[in-house]
Protein backbone atom coordinates (compact mmCIF):
# COMPACT_ATOMS: atom_id res chain seq x y z
CA UNK A 1 0.00 0.00 0.00
CA UNK A 2 2.32 2.53 -1.33
CA UNK A 3 1.40 5.90 -0.86
CA UNK A 4 2.76 8.96 -2.82
CA UNK A 5 1.37 12.22 -1.18
CA UNK A 6 3.10 13.63 1.92
CA UNK A 7 2.16 11.48 5.20
CA UNK A 8 2.67 13.10 8.09
CA UNK A 9 4.20 11.06 10.82
CA UNK A 10 1.55 9.11 12.84
CA UNK A 11 1.88 8.99 16.58
CA UNK A 12 0.25 7.37 19.71
CA UNK A 13 -1.07 10.14 21.50
CA UNK A 14 -2.92 10.18 25.36
CA UNK A 15 -5.68 12.79 27.03
CA UNK A 16 -3.73 15.69 27.68
CA UNK A 17 -0.35 15.49 25.47
CA UNK A 18 0.31 18.69 23.61
CA UNK A 19 -0.77 18.49 19.90
CA UNK A 20 0.51 21.68 18.91
CA UNK A 21 1.21 25.49 20.13
CA UNK A 22 2.39 26.84 16.22
CA UNK A 23 -1.98 27.73 15.42
CA UNK A 24 -2.80 24.97 14.07
CA UNK A 25 -6.46 24.31 13.94
CA UNK A 26 -8.33 22.33 16.60
CA UNK A 27 -10.25 19.35 15.14
CA UNK A 28 -11.99 16.40 16.23
CA UNK A 29 -10.99 15.02 19.81
CA UNK A 30 -8.91 17.69 20.78
CA UNK A 31 -9.53 20.94 23.24
CA UNK A 32 -7.81 24.46 23.66
CA UNK A 33 -6.22 25.43 26.42
CA UNK A 34 -4.25 28.51 26.68
CA UNK A 35 -3.90 29.01 22.94
CA UNK A 36 -2.79 25.47 22.87
CA UNK A 37 -4.02 22.27 21.36
CA UNK A 38 -3.85 19.32 23.43
CA UNK A 39 -5.74 15.52 22.78
CA UNK A 40 -8.79 14.51 24.52
CA UNK A 41 -8.31 11.07 23.44
CA UNK A 42 -5.97 7.82 22.87
CA UNK A 43 -5.52 7.66 19.47
CA UNK A 44 -3.71 8.85 16.68
CA UNK A 45 -2.12 12.10 15.91
CA UNK A 46 -3.53 13.25 11.82
CA UNK A 47 -3.00 16.49 11.08
CA UNK A 48 -5.06 17.57 7.62
CA UNK A 49 -5.48 20.81 5.61
CA UNK A 50 -4.13 23.10 9.29
CA UNK A 51 -6.40 21.20 11.88
CA UNK A 52 -5.07 18.60 14.30
CA UNK A 53 -7.11 15.77 14.63
CA UNK A 54 -6.88 12.82 16.84
CA UNK A 55 -8.20 9.54 15.47
CA UNK A 56 -9.74 7.42 18.41
CA UNK A 57 -8.40 3.76 18.87
CA UNK A 58 -11.66 3.23 21.13
CA UNK A 59 -14.77 4.18 22.12
CA UNK A 60 -18.08 4.39 21.56
CA UNK A 61 -19.82 5.03 17.50
CA UNK A 62 -20.95 8.83 17.49
CA UNK A 63 -23.40 8.67 14.43
CA UNK A 64 -22.54 11.06 12.09
CA UNK A 65 -26.11 11.93 9.15
CA UNK A 66 -26.08 9.55 6.51
CA UNK A 67 -23.78 6.69 7.91
CA UNK A 68 -25.13 3.38 7.16
CA UNK A 69 -25.19 1.45 10.18
CA UNK A 70 -25.42 -2.18 11.63
CA UNK A 71 -28.27 -2.34 14.39
CA UNK A 72 -30.08 -4.73 16.71
CA UNK A 73 -33.92 -4.14 17.64
CA UNK A 74 -33.77 -3.99 21.37
CA UNK A 75 -37.56 -2.71 22.27
CA UNK A 76 -40.94 -2.43 20.84
CA UNK A 77 -43.15 0.51 21.16
CA UNK A 78 -46.43 0.97 19.43
CA UNK A 79 -45.00 3.40 16.74
CA UNK A 80 -41.41 2.80 17.43
CA UNK A 81 -38.41 0.60 17.65
CA UNK A 82 -35.57 0.87 19.87
CA UNK A 83 -32.16 -0.11 17.99
CA UNK A 84 -28.72 -0.61 19.74
CA UNK A 85 -26.33 0.82 17.02
CA UNK A 86 -23.44 0.96 19.24
CA UNK A 87 -23.75 4.75 20.32
CA UNK A 88 -24.07 6.10 23.68
CA UNK A 89 -27.95 6.07 23.51
CA UNK A 90 -30.53 3.79 21.38
CA UNK A 91 -32.04 5.19 18.12
CA UNK A 92 -35.61 5.37 17.67
CA UNK A 93 -36.85 4.05 14.07
CA UNK A 94 -40.49 5.55 13.49
CA UNK A 95 -42.79 3.72 11.56
CA UNK A 96 -42.57 6.65 9.19
CA UNK A 97 -39.44 5.64 8.39
CA UNK A 98 -39.63 2.04 7.62
CA UNK A 99 -40.72 0.75 3.67
CA UNK A 100 -43.80 -0.94 5.01
CA UNK A 101 -46.95 0.35 6.00
CA UNK A 102 -47.53 -0.83 9.92
CA UNK A 103 -50.72 0.17 11.38
CA UNK A 104 -50.65 1.66 14.98
CA UNK A 105 -49.32 -1.17 17.69
CA UNK A 106 -48.47 -3.42 14.73
CA UNK A 107 -45.02 -3.01 14.81
CA UNK A 108 -44.18 -6.25 16.21
CA UNK A 109 -45.63 -7.76 13.44
CA UNK A 110 -42.68 -6.38 11.18
CA UNK A 111 -39.61 -6.02 13.29
CA UNK A 112 -38.88 -8.21 16.58
CA UNK A 113 -36.79 -8.10 19.78
CA UNK A 114 -33.00 -9.54 18.25
CA UNK A 115 -33.85 -8.54 14.62
CA UNK A 116 -30.74 -7.01 12.87
CA UNK A 117 -31.17 -4.05 10.49
CA UNK A 118 -29.44 -1.93 8.45
CA UNK A 119 -30.49 1.83 8.86
CA UNK A 120 -28.99 5.03 7.77
CA UNK A 121 -28.85 7.69 10.66
CA UNK A 122 -31.23 10.46 9.80
CA UNK A 123 -30.07 13.11 12.09
CA UNK A 124 -28.23 13.41 15.64
CA UNK A 125 -28.99 16.75 17.40
CA UNK A 126 -27.42 18.94 19.23
CA UNK A 127 -28.78 17.21 22.71
CA UNK A 128 -27.29 13.91 20.53
CA UNK A 129 -30.52 12.44 20.44
CA UNK A 130 -30.87 10.16 17.50
CA UNK A 131 -32.89 8.92 14.56
CA UNK A 132 -32.43 6.27 11.62
CA UNK A 133 -34.64 5.66 9.08
CA UNK A 134 -35.00 2.07 6.75
CA UNK A 135 -36.61 4.41 4.23
CA UNK A 136 -33.08 4.47 1.66
CA UNK A 137 -31.81 2.05 -0.96
CA UNK A 138 -30.62 -0.79 0.26
CA UNK A 139 -31.73 -0.57 3.94
CA UNK A 140 -33.27 -3.59 5.61
CA UNK A 141 -33.93 -5.99 8.06
CA UNK A 142 -31.04 -8.48 7.45
CA UNK A 143 -32.14 -12.55 7.78
CA UNK A 144 -30.47 -14.72 9.11
CA UNK A 145 -26.01 -13.97 9.05
CA UNK A 146 -23.63 -13.56 12.33
CA UNK A 147 -23.08 -10.59 13.51
CA UNK A 148 -19.63 -9.55 14.73
CA UNK A 149 -18.23 -6.26 16.80
CA UNK A 150 -15.18 -4.36 16.05
CA UNK A 151 -13.82 -0.49 17.22
CA UNK A 152 -15.67 1.96 14.85
CA UNK A 153 -12.33 4.07 14.21
CA UNK A 154 -10.90 0.65 12.53
CA UNK A 155 -14.03 0.76 9.82
CA UNK A 156 -12.18 2.47 7.11
CA UNK A 157 -9.11 -0.35 7.21
CA UNK A 158 -11.66 -3.01 7.24
CA UNK A 159 -12.98 -1.30 4.10
CA UNK A 160 -9.73 -0.75 2.81
CA UNK A 161 -9.23 1.71 -0.24
CA UNK A 162 -11.87 1.89 -2.43
CA UNK A 163 -13.94 -1.32 -1.27
CA UNK A 164 -10.16 -2.96 -1.72
CA UNK A 165 -10.03 -5.26 1.40
CA UNK A 166 -13.60 -5.57 2.07
CA UNK A 167 -13.96 -6.98 -1.68
CA UNK A 168 -10.99 -9.66 -1.33
CA UNK A 169 -12.67 -10.86 1.69
CA UNK A 170 -16.41 -11.37 0.19
CA UNK A 171 -14.49 -12.89 -2.85
CA UNK A 172 -12.06 -15.07 -0.88
CA UNK A 173 -14.59 -16.47 1.29
CA UNK A 174 -17.58 -16.08 -0.81
CA UNK A 175 -19.65 -14.51 2.12
CA UNK A 176 -22.07 -11.87 1.84
CA UNK A 177 -21.22 -8.97 4.28
CA UNK A 178 -22.28 -5.71 5.43
CA UNK A 179 -19.78 -3.44 7.39
CA UNK A 180 -21.86 -0.76 9.66
CA UNK A 181 -20.11 2.96 10.37
CA UNK A 182 -20.70 2.00 13.93
CA UNK A 183 -18.66 -0.98 13.76
CA UNK A 184 -21.20 -3.65 13.52
CA UNK A 185 -20.21 -6.28 10.77
CA UNK A 186 -23.10 -8.88 9.46
CA UNK A 187 -21.97 -11.86 8.22
CA UNK A 188 -23.65 -14.79 5.89
CA UNK A 189 -22.48 -17.44 4.37
CA UNK A 190 -21.22 -21.56 4.91
CA UNK A 191 -20.46 -21.59 8.67
CA UNK A 192 -16.63 -22.04 8.28
CA UNK A 193 -16.43 -19.47 5.56
CA UNK A 194 -18.00 -17.11 8.10
CA UNK A 195 -15.81 -18.13 10.77
CA UNK A 196 -12.43 -17.49 8.59
CA UNK A 197 -14.48 -13.86 7.41
CA UNK A 198 -14.93 -13.05 11.23
CA UNK A 199 -11.25 -13.90 12.16
CA UNK A 200 -9.90 -11.95 9.47
CA UNK A 201 -11.82 -8.64 10.18
CA UNK A 202 -10.76 -9.52 14.01
CA UNK A 203 -7.32 -9.35 12.78
CA UNK A 204 -7.59 -6.06 10.68
CA UNK A 205 -9.35 -4.85 14.08
CA UNK A 206 -6.39 -5.90 16.30
CA UNK A 207 -3.39 -4.62 13.64
CA UNK A 208 -4.96 -1.75 12.20
CA UNK A 209 -1.52 0.37 12.90
CA UNK A 210 0.44 -2.12 10.89
CA UNK A 211 1.43 -2.26 7.64
CA UNK A 212 1.05 -4.67 4.61
CA UNK A 213 -2.05 -6.09 6.64
CA UNK A 214 -4.16 -7.06 3.02
CA UNK A 215 -1.68 -9.64 2.45
CA UNK A 216 -1.12 -11.17 5.62
CA UNK A 217 -5.06 -10.93 5.79
CA UNK A 218 -5.39 -12.53 2.20
CA UNK A 219 -2.70 -14.85 3.12
CA UNK A 220 -3.85 -16.05 6.61
CA UNK A 221 -7.43 -16.48 4.57
CA UNK A 222 -6.08 -18.46 1.83
CA UNK A 223 -3.87 -20.80 4.38
CA UNK A 224 -7.00 -21.49 6.55
CA UNK A 225 -9.86 -21.99 3.86
CA UNK A 226 -8.63 -25.50 2.07
CA UNK A 227 -8.18 -26.84 6.03
CA UNK A 228 -11.38 -25.89 6.81
CA UNK A 229 -13.24 -28.70 4.74
CA UNK A 230 -10.97 -31.20 6.31
CA UNK A 231 -10.24 -30.72 9.72
CA UNK A 232 -12.12 -28.07 12.23
CA UNK A 233 -10.08 -26.59 14.52
CA UNK A 234 -12.28 -23.60 15.03
CA UNK A 235 -13.34 -23.23 18.52
CA UNK B 1 -0.77 6.36 68.92
CA UNK B 2 2.60 5.96 69.84
CA UNK B 3 4.49 3.01 69.52
CA UNK B 4 8.06 1.53 69.59
CA UNK B 5 8.40 0.86 66.09
CA UNK B 6 10.66 2.39 64.48
CA UNK B 7 9.66 3.83 61.29
CA UNK B 8 12.48 5.61 60.08
CA UNK B 9 15.84 4.50 60.80
CA UNK B 10 19.12 7.05 61.43
CA UNK B 11 19.83 6.30 57.74
CA UNK B 12 16.48 7.54 56.67
CA UNK B 13 15.18 4.58 55.72
CA UNK B 14 11.75 3.41 56.11
CA UNK B 15 10.61 0.09 56.67
CA UNK B 16 10.63 -1.57 53.28
CA UNK B 17 13.80 0.13 52.59
CA UNK B 18 12.50 3.00 50.94
CA UNK B 19 13.53 6.56 51.30
CA UNK B 20 10.84 9.40 52.62
CA UNK B 21 10.36 10.58 49.35
CA UNK B 22 9.96 7.42 47.30
CA UNK B 23 7.34 5.81 45.70
CA UNK B 24 6.53 2.12 46.04
CA UNK B 25 7.20 0.20 42.96
CA UNK B 26 4.38 0.13 40.43
CA UNK B 27 3.02 -1.40 37.45
CA UNK B 28 0.01 -0.47 35.17
CA UNK B 29 -1.48 -1.85 32.48
CA UNK B 30 -4.30 -0.87 29.96
CA UNK B 31 -6.84 -2.80 28.70
CA UNK B 32 -6.87 -6.17 30.68
CA UNK B 33 -10.67 -6.95 30.19
CA UNK B 34 -12.02 -7.74 26.70
CA UNK B 35 -15.43 -7.12 28.22
CA UNK B 36 -15.71 -3.98 29.54
CA UNK B 37 -15.20 -0.43 27.25
CA UNK B 38 -11.77 0.15 28.87
CA UNK B 39 -10.10 -1.36 31.71
CA UNK B 40 -6.57 -1.20 33.40
CA UNK B 41 -4.64 -3.32 36.55
CA UNK B 42 -2.59 -1.55 38.90
CA UNK B 43 0.24 -2.46 41.41
CA UNK B 44 1.62 -0.15 43.59
CA UNK B 45 4.11 -1.81 46.28
CA UNK B 46 1.29 -4.94 47.93
CA UNK B 47 -2.04 -3.15 45.96
CA UNK B 48 -3.70 -4.64 43.58
CA UNK B 49 -6.73 -3.15 41.79
CA UNK B 50 -8.87 -3.53 38.88
CA UNK B 51 -10.59 -0.90 37.12
CA UNK B 52 -13.58 -1.55 34.44
CA UNK B 53 -15.22 1.21 32.27
CA UNK B 54 -18.85 0.88 30.38
CA UNK B 55 -19.52 3.77 28.70
CA UNK B 56 -21.23 6.64 27.69
CA UNK B 57 -24.09 4.98 27.63
CA UNK B 58 -28.01 5.40 28.53
CA UNK B 59 -28.40 6.36 32.55
CA UNK B 60 -30.63 4.08 34.00
CA UNK B 61 -32.42 4.93 36.30
CA UNK B 62 -33.86 7.74 34.74
CA UNK B 63 -34.15 10.31 37.57
CA UNK B 64 -30.35 10.74 37.38
CA UNK B 65 -29.92 11.68 33.87
CA UNK B 66 -28.61 14.96 34.12
CA UNK B 67 -30.06 16.46 30.25
CA UNK B 68 -26.68 18.75 30.11
CA UNK B 69 -24.53 16.31 30.80
CA UNK B 70 -23.15 13.02 31.23
CA UNK B 71 -22.79 11.87 34.87
CA UNK B 72 -20.03 9.74 36.55
CA UNK B 73 -21.09 6.78 38.69
CA UNK B 74 -18.30 5.31 40.20
CA UNK B 75 -18.19 2.10 42.19
CA UNK B 76 -14.74 1.55 44.94
CA UNK B 77 -15.17 -2.39 46.17
CA UNK B 78 -12.85 -4.07 47.99
CA UNK B 79 -12.71 -7.67 47.93
CA UNK B 80 -13.75 -9.78 51.16
CA UNK B 81 -10.19 -11.39 50.66
CA UNK B 82 -8.09 -8.27 49.93
CA UNK B 83 -7.24 -7.47 54.03
CA UNK B 84 -6.16 -9.75 56.77
CA UNK B 85 -8.98 -9.87 58.77
CA UNK B 86 -11.93 -10.70 56.14
CA UNK B 87 -13.73 -7.88 55.11
CA UNK B 88 -17.42 -8.23 55.14
CA UNK B 89 -18.60 -7.25 51.40
CA UNK B 90 -20.93 -4.97 50.52
CA UNK B 91 -21.22 -0.95 50.08
CA UNK B 92 -20.36 0.27 53.78
CA UNK B 93 -19.77 3.68 54.41
CA UNK B 94 -16.10 4.09 53.95
CA UNK B 95 -16.37 2.57 50.32
CA UNK B 96 -19.14 4.82 49.74
CA UNK B 97 -17.56 8.03 50.76
CA UNK B 98 -14.40 6.89 48.47
CA UNK B 99 -16.59 6.14 44.95
CA UNK B 100 -18.48 9.79 45.73
CA UNK B 101 -14.55 11.75 46.34
CA UNK B 102 -13.25 9.59 43.09
CA UNK B 103 -16.16 10.15 40.78
CA UNK B 104 -16.04 13.97 41.55
CA UNK B 105 -12.30 13.74 40.88
CA UNK B 106 -12.97 11.93 37.52
CA UNK B 107 -15.80 14.38 36.43
CA UNK B 108 -12.90 17.37 36.73
CA UNK B 109 -10.63 15.95 33.20
CA UNK B 110 -13.51 14.02 31.59
CA UNK B 111 -15.51 15.83 28.82
CA UNK B 112 -18.81 15.53 30.59
CA UNK B 113 -20.74 18.16 28.33
CA UNK B 114 -20.22 16.07 25.13
CA UNK B 115 -22.62 13.15 26.16
CA UNK B 116 -26.24 14.59 28.01
CA UNK B 117 -28.05 12.55 29.53
CA UNK B 118 -25.49 9.69 29.46
CA UNK B 119 -23.88 7.55 31.91
CA UNK B 120 -19.99 6.50 32.26
CA UNK B 121 -19.58 3.84 34.87
CA UNK B 122 -16.30 3.30 36.31
CA UNK B 123 -16.27 -0.46 38.79
CA UNK B 124 -12.57 -0.05 41.16
CA UNK B 125 -12.15 -3.58 42.58
CA UNK B 126 -9.61 -3.71 45.13
CA UNK B 127 -7.84 -7.08 45.04
CA UNK B 128 -5.69 -6.57 47.63
CA UNK B 129 -5.09 -3.80 49.82
CA UNK B 130 -2.20 -2.22 51.88
CA UNK B 131 -2.95 1.35 52.51
CA UNK B 132 -3.49 3.89 49.65
CA UNK B 133 -5.97 2.23 47.76
CA UNK B 134 -8.29 5.66 46.91
CA UNK B 135 -5.06 6.86 45.01
CA UNK B 136 -4.62 3.52 43.93
CA UNK B 137 -7.92 3.41 42.12
CA UNK B 138 -8.38 6.53 41.11
CA UNK B 139 -4.72 5.91 39.25
CA UNK B 140 -5.82 3.27 38.05
CA UNK B 141 -9.72 4.70 37.06
CA UNK B 142 -8.23 7.17 34.76
CA UNK B 143 -6.17 4.97 32.75
CA UNK B 144 -9.44 2.87 32.21
CA UNK B 145 -10.99 5.88 31.17
CA UNK B 146 -8.68 6.57 28.44
CA UNK B 147 -8.29 3.31 27.25
CA UNK B 148 -12.18 3.27 26.72
CA UNK B 149 -12.21 6.34 24.44
CA UNK B 150 -13.78 8.72 26.79
CA UNK B 151 -12.58 12.30 25.53
CA UNK B 152 -11.03 14.00 28.83
CA UNK B 153 -8.41 16.44 29.15
CA UNK B 154 -6.09 15.38 31.29
CA UNK B 155 -5.16 11.90 33.18
CA UNK B 156 -5.24 12.25 36.89
CA UNK B 157 -2.05 10.84 38.99
CA UNK B 158 -3.05 9.69 42.54
CA UNK B 159 -0.77 9.73 45.69
CA UNK B 160 -1.13 9.86 49.64
CA UNK B 161 2.06 11.72 51.72
CA UNK B 162 1.80 10.88 55.48
CA UNK B 163 3.47 11.37 58.62
CA UNK B 164 4.74 8.79 60.97
CA UNK B 165 7.32 8.79 64.12
CA UNK B 166 7.71 12.74 62.61
CA UNK B 167 8.78 12.47 59.58
CA UNK B 168 6.74 13.32 56.49
CA UNK B 169 6.32 9.49 54.11
CA UNK B 170 5.72 9.75 50.37
CA UNK B 171 3.19 6.91 49.89
CA UNK B 172 2.53 5.08 53.14
CA UNK B 173 2.50 1.32 53.45
CA UNK B 174 0.24 -0.17 55.81
CA UNK B 175 2.37 -0.50 58.61
CA UNK B 176 2.88 3.64 58.50
CA UNK B 177 -0.54 4.21 57.96
CA UNK B 178 -1.84 2.14 61.05
CA UNK B 179 0.78 3.42 62.94
CA UNK B 180 1.61 6.85 61.72
CA UNK B 181 -0.21 10.09 62.72
CA UNK B 182 -1.33 11.53 59.59
CA UNK B 183 -2.24 10.71 56.05
CA UNK B 184 -2.85 12.96 53.06
CA UNK B 185 -4.11 11.56 50.14
CA UNK B 186 -4.35 13.83 47.05
CA UNK B 187 -4.70 13.79 43.77
CA UNK B 188 -4.20 16.83 40.81
CA UNK B 189 -4.63 17.68 37.16
CA UNK B 190 -0.90 17.48 36.33
CA UNK B 191 -1.04 19.68 33.12
CA UNK B 192 -2.86 23.05 35.18
CA UNK B 193 -1.48 21.35 39.53
CA UNK B 194 -5.10 21.54 40.30
CA UNK B 195 -5.80 19.83 43.27
CA UNK B 196 -9.15 17.37 42.80
CA UNK B 197 -8.38 15.39 45.35
CA UNK B 198 -7.28 16.12 48.80
CA UNK B 199 -8.43 14.67 52.30
CA UNK B 200 -6.51 14.64 55.77
CA UNK B 201 -6.59 12.05 57.97
CA UNK B 202 -4.48 12.94 61.72
CA UNK B 203 -3.03 16.20 62.11
CA UNK B 204 -0.51 18.18 60.28
CA UNK B 205 1.23 21.72 60.93
CA UNK B 206 0.75 24.32 58.41
CA UNK B 207 4.91 23.74 57.63
CA UNK B 208 4.68 20.00 57.29
CA UNK B 209 0.85 20.32 55.43
CA UNK B 210 3.10 22.62 52.54
CA UNK B 211 6.25 20.34 52.49
CA UNK B 212 3.78 17.15 52.30
CA UNK B 213 1.95 18.91 49.46
CA UNK B 214 4.75 19.62 47.21
CA UNK B 215 6.13 16.01 47.86
CA UNK B 216 3.01 14.72 46.56
CA UNK B 217 2.78 16.92 43.47
CA UNK B 218 6.66 15.89 42.35
CA UNK B 219 5.43 11.99 42.80
CA UNK B 220 2.34 12.67 41.09
CA UNK B 221 4.21 13.91 37.75
CA UNK B 222 6.21 10.82 37.97
CA UNK B 223 3.29 8.30 38.67
CA UNK B 224 1.49 10.62 35.66
CA UNK B 225 4.60 9.36 33.12
CA UNK B 226 3.96 5.89 33.73
CA UNK B 227 -0.08 6.10 33.11
CA UNK B 228 0.98 7.37 30.20
CA UNK B 229 3.56 4.98 28.95
CA UNK B 230 0.94 2.30 30.18
CA UNK B 231 -1.44 3.72 27.71
CA UNK B 232 0.82 3.70 24.89
CA UNK B 233 2.24 0.59 25.10
CA UNK B 234 -0.85 -0.44 24.67
CA UNK B 235 -0.71 0.79 21.46
CA UNK B 236 2.95 0.45 20.54
CA UNK B 237 2.57 -1.34 17.12
CA UNK B 238 4.04 1.01 15.08
CA UNK B 239 1.38 3.62 14.20
CA UNK B 240 0.86 3.69 10.33
CA UNK B 241 -1.40 4.77 7.44
CA UNK B 242 -5.10 5.04 7.94
CA UNK B 243 -7.46 4.81 5.04
CA UNK B 244 -10.10 7.44 3.86
CA UNK B 245 -13.44 5.65 3.58
CA UNK B 246 -15.10 5.68 0.34
CA UNK B 247 -17.78 3.18 0.66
Amino acid sequence: MENMNERPKREVVVPGDLLDDKGLRPGSGTYVLDGNVYSSLLGVKSIRSNYVNVIPLSGRYLPQTADTVVGTIIDIGPSNWLVDINAPYPAPLHVNEVPWRVEFGDTARFLKVGDIIMAKILMMDETNKIQVTMNESGMRKLQGGHVIKISYSKVPRVIGKGGSMIQMIKSITDCRIFVGQNGVIWIEGELDNVLVAAKAIKMIDEEAQSSNLTERVKEYMEKTLPAVERADDQE
Amino acid sequence: MDSDIVMVDDKGKRLDGRKADELRPMKIEAGVLPNADGSAYLEIGKNKVLVAVYGPRECHPRHLQNPTKAIVQCKYNMQSYSVGDRKRPGPDRRSQEISKIISEALEAVIQVELFPRASIDVYIEILQANAGTRCAGLTAASVALADAGIPMRDLIPSVAVGKANGHLLLDLNKEEDNYGEADLPLAIIPKTNEVVLLQMDGHLTREEFDTAMKMGVTACHEIYEMQKDALRRRYSVAAEEEQEVDE
